[in-house]
């Protein structure tokens, strides 16, 4: 059932509570530009109202679910209960291991210092915890990028993180070091009882040639209710590169609405790469803006599905400038009575001449009562281009099934091996051993017992 | 070994087989020739369980066993191989990933230990060297952007690996040059014992000059129509097959 107009509003008013109950302390803790930054949140969001599926953007993912769950929200005083001793395992466990740049952990959106490590880092690299570089003398350095690149205009869910985002990681690379190890970001999500909101912001900025692996995790920590709101921006300069990781973990109950928002330069490489391991509502949106020649971004994602929930991709790739290239590859792994959207977009404008893009959607459908909903969505103003897209949807392949039953595979075995190699596609393009091995084992745990109709 | 008796088949509402019967025992090589349609391929498949043909009728005994009551991974398990006439592409699985995985649910049946990498890469090199495979295969997705003759020795090799009690040769020498056909044939004679039995599905006699058959069978229409010793082969390659026509007429 649709809410009513009242009720959007009661649910504006919840998270505007949160707002002023941490607006004191804002203005003692914060830099003014800061604080400003979220006083126009605020007012954005409280401009925007909550998508609804009238919305072109969210017509198959309805958030009602989200705005109606009355959440509670740990603000800038950092975290209200203690720590249970699982979530202290799972912060060593999740994302994988494999060495590491640096491994910084959030619990609710604050960060835990006890549960990360930062090596030593070569001269000029900053990775920490926003609110941490924030106490620092050069703070003001992080006005230059921090924000910079998003559009909060009618943008509820994103202007939300900008008033409310409690706490972060900060990954800077100076022009010329290239980091090799992953930095891994790990975001807990623990309701201990009462549904939980955490708004948590990353920014990575590699400057010139500079290069680095950011991996972020979000997963709940036990089996209540979470949402984990998270923005992540990206700032690459003139002929860096910069590899990145979202996945997703959630539980059946919990809601997850990511966006990250990247910026590429000269020249710069940006592969960003999305796995939906499961969540109640998950939506991973992924904006590129390619604002300079010869700038290369890549776009993969994963997503799976089963029960009655639902994830939601949405990309969009503007080509601003000429000889532009990019390419996305989303595969997705639906079962029982699951829901899917992948929308991407690719803009090609005016000056973007000889730009090359790349599309392809791929899903499988395990069940009958799975639904997918695709849609590229090119939009080309250039006319010396080539953009190509495909989407397929289709059942598992019973000519493999049986091959692979002649050979001995037992059924289960058999559909098992063809989900992987299916989900392969994606994860052999991860590149940290560490995690690609942690995604491999999640979803082995995840389709442990698919129905996959047929005897 | 093997006893099929009045085999009556169906795919939708087309009937197949048509009252079929063969006897093969262990240490015999079968040939079954036959025009396009006359239903070889579907012996060979409904013989490996694949559930797109149903039974309408008779029986199919494997060693004591009712084999139409079993799955195709329990057929496997049991001894019976099916080289396919179009071998299957598996993008994402690896052709030593998929093979160890096969070999091991094998042996687990029949109450062997499950060889361990090392040993099952030994046994895996040995094999694909009498084929003449490439190294490079053993870590190529099963098929994928195979040539058609090297998928047709990557079905033998996966054969001489399972080591099956029954093999069954679905037109496994069509598209094959003569270098490749004799590699694909040694494969399968090196597998003859007297414990084992092969059923060669061909079109074409030229296989039969590499793999000697004890017996040939003509089928036509669903039914096998004419069985000899391999001088049948040549007298089919030489008359064709419209001279059998008349033995075909549904009784």
């Amino acid at each position: 059932m649709m809410p009513t107009e009242l009720e959007i509003t009661e649910r504006q008013e919840l998270f505007l509570s949160h707002f002023r109950q941490q607006e004191a302390q804002l203005l003692s803790s914060e830099p003014a530009w800061l604080t400003e930054q979220r006083q126009d949140a605020i007012q954005s969001f409280q401009d925007a109202e909550f998508p609804t599926t009238q919305d072109e953007d969210w017509r198959y993912t309805n958030v009602s679910p989200i705005i109606q769950t009355a959440f509670r929200y740990e603000g800038l005083g950092g975290q209200s209960s203690p720590e249970s001793a699982e979530i202290s395992a799972q912060a060593k466990s999740i994302g994988g291991d494999g060495p590491v740049t640096a491994r910084l952990v959030f619990v609710n959106g604050h960060y835990s210092e006890k549960h990360s490590s930062i090596g030593s880092l070569p001269a000029g690299v900053r990775i920490g915890s926003l609110r941490t570089l924030l106490r620092a003398k050069d703070a003001d350095g992080l006005r230059v990028y921090l924000g910079r690149t998003l559009n909060l205009r009618r943008q509820a869910f994103t202007s939300l993180n900008a008033a409310l985002w409690q706490d972060g990681a900060f990954v800077l690379v100076p022009q010329n070091v290239a980091l090799t190890d992953p930095v891994q970001l790990v975001y807990l999500s623990t309701a201990q009882g009462a549904p939980t909101a955490a708004h948590s912001r990353t920014l990575i900025v590699a400057e010139r040639n500079a290069q680095v692996t950011v991996a972020e995790t979000f997963q709940a920590g036990d089996d209540g209710i979470c949402f984990s709101n998270a923005v992540t921006e990206i700032v690459a300069g003139e002929n860096a590169v910069v590899d990145y990781y979202h996945s997703v973990r959630e539980n059946n109950r919990s809601f997850h609405i990511g966006l990250v928002q990247a910026y590429a330069g000269h020249a710069a490489q940006i592969s960003a790469l999305a796995v939906s391991l499961s969540g109640a509502l998950v939506r991973n949106e992924v904006r590129a803006v390619l604002d300079a020649e010869g700038a290369d971004c890549t776009l993969n994602g994963l997503y799976l599905a089963k029960g009655v929930q639902h994830v939601d991709n949405h990309t969009t790739i503007d080509h601003a400038k000429p000889h532009g290239s990019s390419r996305q590859v989303y595969n997705g792994i639906l079962d029982g009575h699951a829901t899917a959207v992948f929308n991407g977009r690719v803009i090609v404008r005016p000056d973007a001449q000889k730009t090359d893009a790349n599309q392809k959607n791929r899903n499988l459908l395990l069940s009958a009562d799975a639904t997918i909903d695709t849609k590229p969505q090119l939009e080309i103003s250039a006319n010396d281009v080539r953009c190509t897209h495909g989407a397929t949807v289709g059942q598992m392949d019973p000519e493999a099934l049986f091959f692979l039953r002649s050979r001995g595979l037992q059924r289960e075995e058999a559909v098992a091996l063809l989900i992987q190699a299916f989900a392969g596609e994606i994860l052999d393009k991860v590149k940290p051993e560490g995690l690609r091995h942690w995604l491999e084992g999640a979803l082995r745990t995840e389709f442990s017992n698919a129905s996959v109709a047929g005897k | 070994m093997l006893s099929v008796k009045n085999l009556q088949v169906t795919a939708g509402d087309r009937e197949i087989l048509r009252g079929l019967s063969l006897e093969v025992k262990a240490g015999e090589v079968h040939a079954i020739m036959g025009p396009n349609g006359s239903g070889k391929s579907t012996l060979a498949q409904v013989l490996a369980g694949r559930d797109t043909y149903h039974v309408t009728g008779g029986s199919v005994d494997f060693m004591g066993k009712n084999l139409l009551d079993m799955k195709p991974e329990e057929r496997a398990r049991e001894g019976v191989f099916l080289a396919f006439q179009y071998p299957v592409e598996i993008p994402g699985v690896s052709n030593m990933y998929f093979m160890r995985a096969s070999v091991n649910a094998v042996r687990k049946h029949r109450g062997m230990p499950e060889l361990d990498a090392f040993d099952f890469l030994e046994t895996a090199k040995k094999k694909m060297g009498l084929l003449q495979m490439d190294a490079a295969f053993r870590e190529r997705a099963v098929n994928v952007g195979f040539s058609g003759g090297e998928k047709k020795r990557n079905e033998i090799f996966q054969m001489a690996m399972l080591e099956p009690k029954l093999a069954v040769l679905d037109e496994t020498d069509s598209g094959l040059d003569i270098d490749a056909l004799r590699i694909v044939a040694d494969g399968v004679n090196a597998l003859r014992s007297p414990e084992r039995a092969v059923i060669v599905v061909t079109h074409y006699q030229r296989l039969l000059n590499y793999i000697i058959p004890d017996f040939v069978h003509v089928l036509l229409n669903g039914r096998i129509v004419r069985s000899g010793g391999k001088e049948l082969a040549l007298e089919l390659d030489e008359k064709g097959y419209a001279w059998l026509e008349s033995e075909a007429v549904p009784a």
